[in-house]
């Protein structure tokens, strides 16, 4: 070995082991803080319940995953898919569809108010947009029960008015879950279609009514499919936190309609089946990684589509 | 950016004046929400030139997971009675001999010597009551000493009712109701509980906490509720009364305890020995309206808790009531699943 390549040699080492030490906070906080915790949930879901909450430590059992997808009858032993769990599952990826729907109708609009207004003036209205986000999610969600509650501004007026003579019964029902949801997510939506409504080419849109295309088809055609990867984004950001949503149902919904992040909730407290929670929420997350691989093989596709 | 920039300027500002106002000693209290007296707080504050903070739980179950979850930080927590063998048996709480402190002295005797911890080893009485029937009687006229309102609830109450979330006091209810035995495990009976539970779910507009500003908005016409929740919901509602139901209803005690792990052992004795003083005692009840098991506390209450019929049981109906008490871990594995189809 000449001399020249053990100095290279060397050097490449010393490269090497450089490149490890700059990318150690990374992969520190990545593993303490992402892959850690999932392992220990993924553990206790393996492990035996214990008797008043907590798990039997290195005793492991499947019954966690076993409750999960089938359960046992309290009465006669038998054994049958899980409903209830299934029920739960469906009305909490309904509801997150239904919010991520509504929050595009409504967001949609708004961001492209915003990106055709003058340069100068945008950022005020941004800024509007980002107020909500200072403030607490529950203390937003409790505004909007001192809203629709039977005493409260929307009742009140409408009874003042004379259009109904006694108060309509929002609070506690599937809308008001949905109303709050829709509210406190829509910010979410707004930014990414916005910041992707910016970047249109409006002369596009010119040229699209100059070969006389009606308003309907410049929207379709031209707007639409140019804003899909912003349209997405704010989809995933919508859906991902709603499907595990909490606060609003819990306060909104009156607590007697559970969603996943309820269900949850209940095996780590009352239910005292920890290893079931561990269960149901690796299954959650199983959902949200198919959700976004989902979005993403579709967004890559769009992406190749008109040539970007 | 500027204005970012100020904005974290100021955010740094407010958490550093925060932080030079701690005083030398500190002591963390763990405890049910709305439920601890601001002002016997600030007294023991200035007292003993310690200070506290006060964490809200809503359910003796969510406490116990937090602190066994470790790294919670706390001092102090308030288990109810059918709570403190786990707290005990798993070795969270600290044997800290309240029955040696000065202030002992004047616990009721009904509550110096009690089945969940006996000889007062580990913990000190902070309030009891018992968990009934809260009706606003602009709705409904009839008899509300009665499970039926919640169960079978008449027509004037169907879709207004409110259950609280608390699985030992709505299973007990409705065993009760149904004739049965707290603990019982005869599964004809458990099946009656099950399918009445399931068939009055629907009746039900809620299942939730924090019913007295509820009352107060009339979004509430009944509710399963505890004794002192309906002596504020009475205050903002005067429409509003407390039912004992004949069936049996359950009592509870919540007893303050320190926690193993606490990192402020001294401040925390102090505290326990604090609120045995009847005066401190009746600074709890004037806040959350439950009655305190201290005795010679009663001078110091508020003219509004002296004669209220939330607080005093009828005598016909005294003998209905009985602590709830804890269940073998099989019973209890039982009534978490009839408890996880009803939420369902």
């Amino acid at each position: 070995m000449s001399n020249a390549e053990a100095v290279a040699k060397k050097f490449r080492e010393r490269d090497i082991f450089g490149r490890w030490l700059l990318s150690f906070p990374a992969l520190f906080v990545i593993f303490i803080a992402a892959v850690g915790p999932l392992f220990v949930m993924l553990l206790y879901s393996f492990m035996v319940k214990g008797d008043y909450g907590d798990v039997k430590y290195w005793q492991f059992s499947g019954d966690g995953w076993f409750s999960v997808f089938f359960q046992r009858d309290i009465f006669d032993d038998t054994v049958s898919v899980a409903d209830a769990h299934l029920l739960i599952l469906w009305r909490s990826i309904r509801l997150a569809a239904m919010t991520t729907v509504l929050t595009l109708f409504f967001g949609f609009p708004t961001a492209y108010f915003i990106a055709t207004r003058p340069e100068g003036k945008r950022e005020l209205w941004l800024f509007l947009i980002t107020i909500p986000f200072w403030t607490n999610i529950l203390i937003r969600t409790f505004a909007i029960q001192e809203t629709i509650r039977n005493e409260g501004v929307f009742n009140t007026v409408l009874m003042k008015l004379g259009i109904i003579s006694s108060p309509i019964q929002i609070m506690f029902t599937d809308t008001a879950v949905l109303l709050g949801m829709v509210y406190v997510y829509l910010p979410l939506m707004v930014l990414p279609v916005y910041a992707s409504l910016e970047k249109l080419d409006f002369r596009l849109v010119e040229a699209g009514y100059d070969l006389y295309a009606p308003r309907l088809q410049v929207l379709w055609r031209i707007i639409l499919p140019l804003t899909k990867p912003g349209i997405i984004a704010g989809s995933i950001l919508v859906f991902i936190p709603a499907i595990g949503a909490y606060v609003t149902p819990r306060v909104l919904g009156g607590g007697k309609n559970m969603m996943l992040g309820n269900l949850i909730e209940l095996q780590f407290g009352q239910g005292r089946n920890w290893p079931l929670g561990a269960a149901l929420s690796i299954t959650l997350m199983i959902i949200v990684t198919v959700a976004l691989l989902f979005y993403v093989r579709n967004a890559s596709k769009s992406g190749a589509g008109h040539g970007h | 950016m500027k204005f970012l920039k100020t904005l974290a300027v100021s955010a740094a500002a407010i958490v550093m004046g925060a932080g030079a106002a701690l005083a030398d000693g500190e002591l963390n209290i763990f405890n049910w929400g709305n439920y601890t007296s601001p002002e016997m707080i600030k007294k023991f504050e200035e007292q003993y030139k310690v200070k506290v903070t006060i964490t809200d739980y809503d359910a003796n179950d969510t406490a116990l997971a937090k602190v066994r979850a470790g790294g919670h930080g706390f001092d102090i927590v308030v288990p109810s009675a059918h709570y403190m063998p786990i707290w005990i048996k798993d070795g969270l709480l600290l044997e800290s001999r309240p029955d040696q402190m000065e202030n002992f002295k004047n616990v009721d005797a009904r509550w110096a010597n009690v089945d969940w911890d006996p000889g007062r080893h580990y913990s000190v009485p902070w309030q009891w009551g018992l968990t009934g029937v809260i009706v606003d009687t602009s709705l409904y006229k009839g008899d509300i000493n009665t499970w039926g309102l919640i169960f079978d609830p008449p027509p004037e109450l169907t879709g207004k009712i409110n259950v609280a979330p608390e699985m030992n006091d709505v299973m007990y209810s409705a065993i009760k109701y149904l004739g049965g035995e707290w603990c019982t495990t005869d599964k004809d009976m458990l099946r009656k509980v099950r399918d009445k539970l399931v068939e009055a779910k629907p009746k039900w507009i809620a299942m939730d906490y924090g019913v007295i500003e509820k009352f107060a908005s009339r979004d509430f016409g009944a509710a399963l509720y505890w004794n002192g929740a309906a002596v504020r919901s009475r205050q903002a509602n005067p429409d509003v009364k407390f039912g004992y139901p004949k069936e049996g209803f359950p009592y509870f005690m919540d007893s303050a305890a320190i926690l193993k792990d606490a990192k402020n052992v001294e401040n925390a004795k102090l505290f326990l020995n604090f609120i045995m003083a009847p005066e401190n005692a009746a600074m709890i009840s004037n806040f959350a309206k439950y009655a305190n098991g201290i005795k010679g506390s009663e001078q110091f209450l508020g003219d509004d808790l002296k004669d209220a019929p939330e607080l005093v049981v009828p005598k016909e109906l005294e003998s209905a009531g009985t602590f709830i008490m804890l269940c073998t871990p099989e019973v209890m594995d039982l009534y978490s699943k009839i408890w996880t189809e009803v939420l369902k």
